[in-house]
């Protein structure tokens, strides 16, 4: 088994970068006067290879769910690049925007709001072939078969509305839609925090499946660690609108470059009494500043346990460079000597 | 993976939907348990069948020409003379003239609101899909149209182009497309943050298949709503215009007009006010019990 | 031996709807002694929140609770008055829920929500309360309390206003505190410093407390012992360490299984429980658990199982028992989801490249 994890590792490092973002910015004016904004996604760098599941994991405000609907082009970028295959598509518009979605399908977190009330399940299926044209009515009605087939729901609900289902089936009819014309890419924007937890695990494995059927990649964002780290190969940790350390699913439990993912993987319990009686959690001071108004310096540094400030903290902001094991990057001062 | 592989027949076994209820028919549903929206709507059923009996009702002799005059007549009390109703200043009869009232009333009622119906979606929806320099635009467009007095503005309009069927019509609709354009934006700038409509973005839907297919199904509850309240505060300012001598012209018989000619005899033949303000007074409160309980059935948030 | 606070015998509460009678609890028997911390676990609609909200008798329209006895200190709660339940919550039993936004009253300062709880209840003179208020809010760590007493909800984060819940809650010094799923709404980092909390209180106060909650890992860092709910019954009940290490009624077992742990890397897929929880008016026969089990023979179709002694302190309601099952015979649980046909027919778009 570690044999093929490392065969994996190494599989994965060769294959070619499908997605790369390139200092991202997106701000959202809050109105009023002096022109402060939200700056929800503050200048982010990714690469995502062709194949892998790549994870992003954060609280909430820090700018995961923005991120998210900047690589899907739902909105607009403040500044920066994101190029998918080569392309450039945080320029484009229209049409050829369009054309491009065909490729990046997003699958969302609230599977109630998710789903067009007014529409067949069949409808909201075949919307996006039909966008794109493909097939004649009955291929397309034969597809959205197949697909309910394929997600695990009985293949005759097609006439049937959203409300009839549960929360996991209908996050399941989200998923067939996502799927329904071939994307290589697909966005899991929380797609099973919402669920209950025996769903939650039917959704994961559903996911896993697909993936290994249809080679597709994922950009799979979550502000759950474990369930993170246990569909992607690698993670990266965002906060306050920045990555703080990017690492594989293995180095980032086992050796955690940046203070607030080892602050993060200390809080998460775990389901087992005996571990938990001496499992000591690095409470952070506070809580997560505004993002209207970030901290100087590093923006981790009023909540840092070993943050210098005043001090080099808080006056410069750290580059994300490389840290630790091979690929793994962190932006942080103190990185190595932690 | 040499698992026995559960299929799909297993997993879908548990997975049944058990009824399947269209959001349309459970609408119909809820409207049916409504005891004073069935009542209100009997009374509008009942006002059509009028509407389009009358003419009917005349040639069958049932009853009497609405704008024949017997001079012997005039001011005849309820039951006099074969008058159930009684007759007015000009001994015509009042039933009849009540009965055909009602084919003004409808028209007005329904007639305005098809005219308000394509004003109200088309601002309200490009204000609320484009948003900002757009919306702002078509807004300040809108309060500047709200804050003009209704009456006013209908009595110039009438005065101008005269009080054919057509300007009254339009004139009302023009003081009454407001409140749809609002509620119309409301609606579509409320439902445009849902993810169902990120979702069909990301699937590569065109901006006009959002709006007619995502945007518009989910706001008709609301606008069907507001279209029947509409109804009889078009047939009330028309009832107003009538009776102030602007509406429909004499001889056709209105409610508004009847209630006018009544109001100088008020103490000799009080029945000829009462009778057409009643007319007026129960039609307005039938739309509004079929409003109400059209509200209650499409209202969004089921309760399940 | 500690002196049992609360004991529930028999409970149900049933909600009578146009559609039917649904079961929310169903005969439900727990207890919770002076100073424990009890786990109540399952997944929504389980009736979880409903036993909670019985016990306090805040049982929703349309549902009331029909049969079963809820001592507290030997007082039966269904029996009490108006004025005497007024009393009862709050003074001896208080709840904090999950969402603090909603129940804070937005337009009423964070202190006057403190001191209402304590005067209402006319054990603290108001200059009493005053002064205990920011005594409170410093109890549950809620920095420069002097001068937050004076701040509106929305001028507080979401882990501040859980605190202030939990201040609101301890207001009266009840001896059971019912926690409603607290953490869920909070994320990561302030939920650790708020279960740190309800931790420290547990220990310096020796209020009991009751949890409820699906997250298992937070029972497992929070409580002594715990109730798994399936369905509106118990099915399984014990101190943690056992129904962590042993879990005996296949829904503890699949549960803690089915959700991936942060210190594991597994290659192999998560348990999953297939299909869905039954509907509550219309339960399946026998164990109610059966339509799901991956472990299910014939008997559990037709009778329902008791709860039955399984370990000392332990209890399950199963006719087979996790230890009777074979490892090999657990892997059924990892199912595939996907049937590879199907998969295959979906590799090619029709009409695709025209």
């Amino acid at each position: 088994m570690q044999a093929a994890e490392r065969q994996a590792a190494t599989v994965a490092k060769t294959d070619p970068i499908i997605l790369r973002v390139e200092g991202a910015y997106k701000y959202f004016p809050v109105g009023g006067l002096g022109g402060l904004s939200v700056r929800a996604v503050d200048g982010v760098d990714l690469e995502i290879r062709r194949g892998e599941t790549m994870g992003l994991v954060g609280e909430s405000g820090c700018g995961k769910s923005t991120l998210a609907r900047l690589i899907t082009a739902l909105l607009p970028v403040t500044g920066g690049k994101i190029t998918f295959e080569g392309q450039t598509i945080s320029t484009l518009r229209g049409r050829s925007l369009r054309r491009i979605r065909r490729k990046i399908q997003m699958i969302f977190q609230d599977p109630f709001a998710s789903l067009d009330p007014r529409m067949t399940v069949g409808d909201i299926i075949a919307e996006p072939l039909d966008n794109f044209n493909i097939g004649n009515h009955k291929q397309r009605m034969a597809r959205v078969q197949e697909l309910l087939r394929l997600v695990g729901l009985n293949p005759n609900f097609t006439n049937r509305y959203p409300h009839e289902f549960s929360g996991g089936q209908r996050q399941r009819i989200g998923i067939a839609r996502a799927l329904a014309v071939n994307p290589s890419f697909i966005v899991c924007d929380e797609a099973v925090s919402a669920l209950d937890v025996s769903i939650q695990a039917q959704i994961i494995n559903l996911l896993q499946d697909l993936q290994r059927e249809f080679h597709l990649t994922y950009l799979f964002i979550a502000h759950d660690l474990a369930v993170v780290r246990h569909l992607s190969d690698r993670i990266a940790v965002m906060y306050l609108g920045k990555v703080v350390e990017t690492a594989d699913r293995r180095s980032i439990y086992e050796a955690p470059q940046h203070p607030y993912t080892r602050a993060l993987l200390s809080s998460i319990p775990v389901p087992d009494p005996g571990i938990e009686r001496n499992r000591a959690p690095i409470t952070l001071k506070g809580e997560i500043p505004s993002p209207v108004n970030p901290p100087s310096g590093c923006r981790f540094h009023p909540r840092c346990p070993i943050a210098r400030a005043p001090g080099i903290c808080s006056d410069q902001e750290p580059p994300l460079e490389p840290h630790g094991h091979a690929g793994q990057l962190a932006a942080c001062h103190f990185a190595g000597q932690i | 993976m040499a698992l026995p592989a559960a299929t799909i027949e297993q997993l879908g076994q548990w997975e049944v939907p058990e009824q399947q209820i269209g959001l349309w028919s459970d609408a119909l549903q809820r409207f049916r348990r409504n005891r004073l929206a069935i009542a209100g709507a009997a009374v509008v059923l009942l006002l059509v069948l009028i509407a389009f009996g009358s003419p009917l009702l005349v040639q069958l002799h049932l009853i009497a020409d609405p704008l024949k005059q017997h001079v012997e007549f005039i001011e005849a009390a309820p039951g006099q003379n074969g008058y159930a109703f009684g007759a007015d200043e000009l001994g015509r009869d009042t039933l009849s003239r009540l009965l055909f009232g009602s084919r003004v009333s409808l028209a007005v009622g329904i007639f305005v609101q098809a005219i308000i119906l394509p004003i109200g979606l088309a601002i309200g929806l490009t204000a609320g899909y484009f948003g900002g320099r757009i919306d702002n635009l078509l807004m300040r467009f809108t309060d500047i149209w709200y804050a003009f007095p209704d009456l006013l503005f209908v009595l110039v309009v009438v005065s101008v182009f005269g009080p054919s069927l057509l300007t009254i019509f339009g004139a009302i609709a023009l003081v009454n497309w407001v409140g749809l354009a609002r509620l119309v934006r409301g609606q579509v700038l409320s439902i445009k943050e849902k993810e169902f409509i990120e979702a069909a973005r990301s699937s590569g839907s065109a901006p006009a298949k959002l709006i007619l297919k995502h945007l518009l199904p989910n706001s008709l509850g609301p606008i069907i709503v507001t279209l029947t309240f509409g109804i009889p505060q078009a047939i009330f300012l028309e009832a107003v215009l009538s009776f102030l001598g602007v509406g429909i012209q004499p001889p056709t018989p209105t409610w508004g007009q009847m209630v006018f000619d009544g109001y100088e005899n008020i103490y000799a033949n009080p029945t000829s006010v009462v009778f057409p303000a009643l007319a007026i007074g129960f039609t307005l409160l039938a739309f509004s019990f079929v409003g109400d309980g059209l509200r209650d059935a499409l209202d969004p948030r089921m309760k399940r | 031996m500690a002196q049992t606070l609360l004991q529930v015998e028999d409970l149900h509460t049933q909600f009578f709807t146009r559609r039917g009678v649904v079961r929310a609890v169903d005969g439900v028997s727990l207890h919770i002694d002076a100073g424990e911390t009890l786990g109540v676990v399952g997944e929504s609609g389980c009736g979880k929140t409903m036993t909670a909200l019985s016990v306090l008798r805040l049982v929703p329209d349309p549902g009331r609770i029909t049969s079963g006895r809820i001592l507290f200190r030997g007082r039966d709660v269904t029996k009490m008055t108006d004025d005497e339940i007024r009393d009862f919550r709050g003074n001896d039993v208080a709840m904090i829920f999950q969402d603090p936004m909603t129940s804070l009253n937005p337009v009423t300062k964070i202190g006057s929500q403190i001191e209402e709880a304590m005067t209402a209840h006319k054990r603290f003179s108001p200059q009493e309360a005053g002064v205990r208020g920011i005594q409170l809010l410093k109890r549950v760590r809620v920095p420069a309390a002097e001068r937050r007493v004076s701040d509106y909800p929305h001028q507080f984060s979401g882990g501040m206003r859980q605190r202030a819940m939990i201040a609101m809650g301890l207001a009266n010094e009840p001896s059971l505190l019912i926690a409603d799923e607290p953490t869920t709404a909070l994320d990561v980092t302030v939920q650790a410093q708020i279960i740190d909390l309800l931790k420290q209180l547990n220990r310096e106060l020796g209020t009991a407390m009751m949890l409820i909650t699906h997250n298992m890992a937070l029972v497992a860092s929070l409580c002594e012992r715990v109730v798994v709910m399936y369905a509106g019954r118990v099915v399984e009940e014990g101190p943690v360490e056992r129904i962590f290490k042993s879990p005996q009624h296949p829904y503890t077992w699949s549960l803690l299984r089915s959700v991936p742990r942060v210190d594991e890397l597994r290659k192999d897929r998560l348990v999953s429980i297939k299909g869905l929880p039954p509907d509550l008016s219309n339960a399946p026969p026998g164990c109610k658990f059966h339509p799901r089990c991956p472990f299910v023979i014939d008997r559990c179709k037709r009778e329902e199982p008791e709860l039955a002694e399984v370990a000392p302190n332990q209890v399950a309601r199963c006719w087979v028992l996790m230890r009777n099952v074979p490892e090999e015979a657990a892997e059924v649980t990892k199912q595939v989801v996907i049937s590879e046909e199907a998969a295959k027919k979906l590799q090619e778009i029709p009409g695709a490249g025209s």
